[in-house]
């Protein structure tokens, strides 16, 4: 039921790799020390965002992106405060002032600014509202958060939650079967596509990033870019002989197989009785 | 007589303890103590908390239950752990997700040290703020291949049914040994 916790503890490139690749629909509200944050998806995609200290309405946003002038908006707010954004968004562009592009742009624009800046919470309540969406009356948009979560890596800083989060480099990296994914849809620097180049299950982490000349650091904010925007997983170095465990003892007696069966056998059926 | 062993990993308070007493047939040996005193924590990074139960199987073959932290710093148990062993139980508390993050890397690391086959088990399902699975998995980072289980260890039934599964998958890697 609940998605629920504390942005210390659960990052939001955590929740927004887990809204992505679960393709989930709803309304995450994040609690900041001062100000609220909703951000709302549709099937996994970006839909909408609002940060509760500021006006979001259509008439502002296009105001602060310059797309309409101060008089205009004046104009606006005298005589169709009480027009939802989706008429006013109409009204706009039939009266020729701006295009439906320039709308869609500049709510896009908003939209991630303020997803961006839950990115510098370091603590904030959060959960998630499944199917709680925004009023009707509000303009939506459909922003792939791949980008996103790439995008939010790439800012990270902390050295210590990166090697927790990839703790080793000598494991390797493969692409994800996930259907819909596809990393070419996907902006990423040259750097970054230079480590992409190098992702086989033969490579381990530490190959590619001597390859591509990566300091420790650089190699796993790149990894755990890919990683949380879904598109690679990390899987055991194919070709590497599996160090024997410490005892060097094979888990099991070695007897034949059809004891072997048998003796798990014998335990399925004392554990069912149980 | 012969002796086998199950391992059940997981971080602090995530049921280790609980689901092994759901279903050993002597009370829980458990060598955790109560971390009282900040002098107290810093000592007791040297002791290893570790719980034991038994499953008497038939007359020549007893089940050991194993619970331990797995945490890195305990590495030198792998000799005491990996001998003998059929497979490992990875449990998390399903209502915490801030231990989400240690519970994957515990898992990482004792999947490195034993190839041996492991179940995750999601903990705690009783409570309303527990985690969906499927939101788990993705947290987790589990491929679809990795049973994660419903659990709450202070159910015997969903106890065995962990267990079971578990054995289950060590069948199908002996089968899947077999046709290679
Ligand atoms: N309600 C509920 N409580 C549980 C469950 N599993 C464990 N607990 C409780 O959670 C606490 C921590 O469990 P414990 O087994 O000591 O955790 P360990 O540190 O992993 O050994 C104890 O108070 C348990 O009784 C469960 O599935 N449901
Ligand atoms: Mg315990």
């Amino acid at each position: 039921m609940a998605l629920k916790g504390n942005l210390r503890d659960f990052s939001v490139t955590q929740l927004l790799n887990l809204i992505n690749v679960a393709q989930k629909t709803g309304t995450l509200v994040v609690e900041g020390p001062s100000e609220q944050i909703w951000v709302s998806f549709r099937e996994g995609k970006l839909a909408f965002a609002r940060n509760g200290q500021e006006d979001g309405s259509l008439a502002t946003v296009l105001y602060r992106a310059k797309k309409i002038s101060a008089a205009q908006f004046r104009a606006i707010q005298e005589r169709a405060a009480n027009m939802s954004d989706k008429e006013l968004g109409l009204l706009l562009i039939n009266a020729n002032y701006i295009t439906q592009q320039d709308i869609i742009n500049s709510l896009q624009a908003y939209f991630l600014g303020v997803v961006n800046r839950l990115f510098t919470w370091v603590e904030g309540l959060f959960h998630f509202e499944n199917d709680m969406m925004p009023p009707d009356d509000k303009i939506t948009v459909r922003i792939s958060l791949e980008n996103i979560i790439i995008e939010g890596s790439r800012r990270m800083r902390e050295w210590e939650q990166l090697q927790d989060e990839i703790p080793s480099l000598e494991v390797a990296m493969k692409f994800t079967d996930r259907p819909g994914t596809n990393i070419r849809n996907v902006n990423l620097s040259v750097e970054e596509w230079r480590v992409v180049s190098y992702i086989n299950p033969k490579n381990t982490i530490r190959q590619v990033a001597k390859a591509t000349n990566k300091s420790d650091l650089e190699i796993r904010k790149v990894v755990y870019g890919l990683l949380q925007a879904g598109l690679i997983e990390l899987v055991r170095p194919e070709g590497v002989v599996q160090p024997a465990t410490p005892a060097g003892r094979p888990a099991l007696p070695v007897t034949n197989k059809e004891d072997q069966k048998s003796l798990i056998n014998r335990i399925i059926s004392r554990i069912r009785s149980i | 007589m012969q002796t086998v062993k199950m391992v059940v990993t997981g971080p602090f308070s995530a049921g280790k303890t609980e689901f092994i007493r759901s279903v050993s047939e002597i009370d829980v040996v458990s060598t955790e103590r109560k971390i009282s005193s900040e002098a107290e924590k810093v000592k007791d990074q040297t002791t290893v908390a570790m719980d034991f139960g038994r499953i008497t199987v038939d007359d020549s073959l007893v089940l050991y239950l194993f619970g331990t932290p797995g945490q890195r710093r305990f590495d030198f148990m792998w000799e005491i752990l990996s001998e003998g062993m059929l497979g490992f139980i990875v449990m998390v508390d399903s209502t915490r997700p801030e231990t989400f993050r240690e519970a994957r890397n515990i898992l990482e690391t004792f999947r490195a040290y034993a190839p041996t086959p492991y179940v995750v088990a999601a903990n705690k399902q009783d409570f309303k703020e527990a985690w969906d699975l499927d939101d788990m998995r993705i947290a987790l980072r589990l491929d679809a291949k990795v049973k994660l289980l419903p659990c709450v260890a202070t159910e015997k039934e969903t106890v065995k049914g962990v267990l079971l599964e578990l054995l289950y998958s060590i069948l199908e890697e002996m089968d899947k040994n077999e046709a290679k």
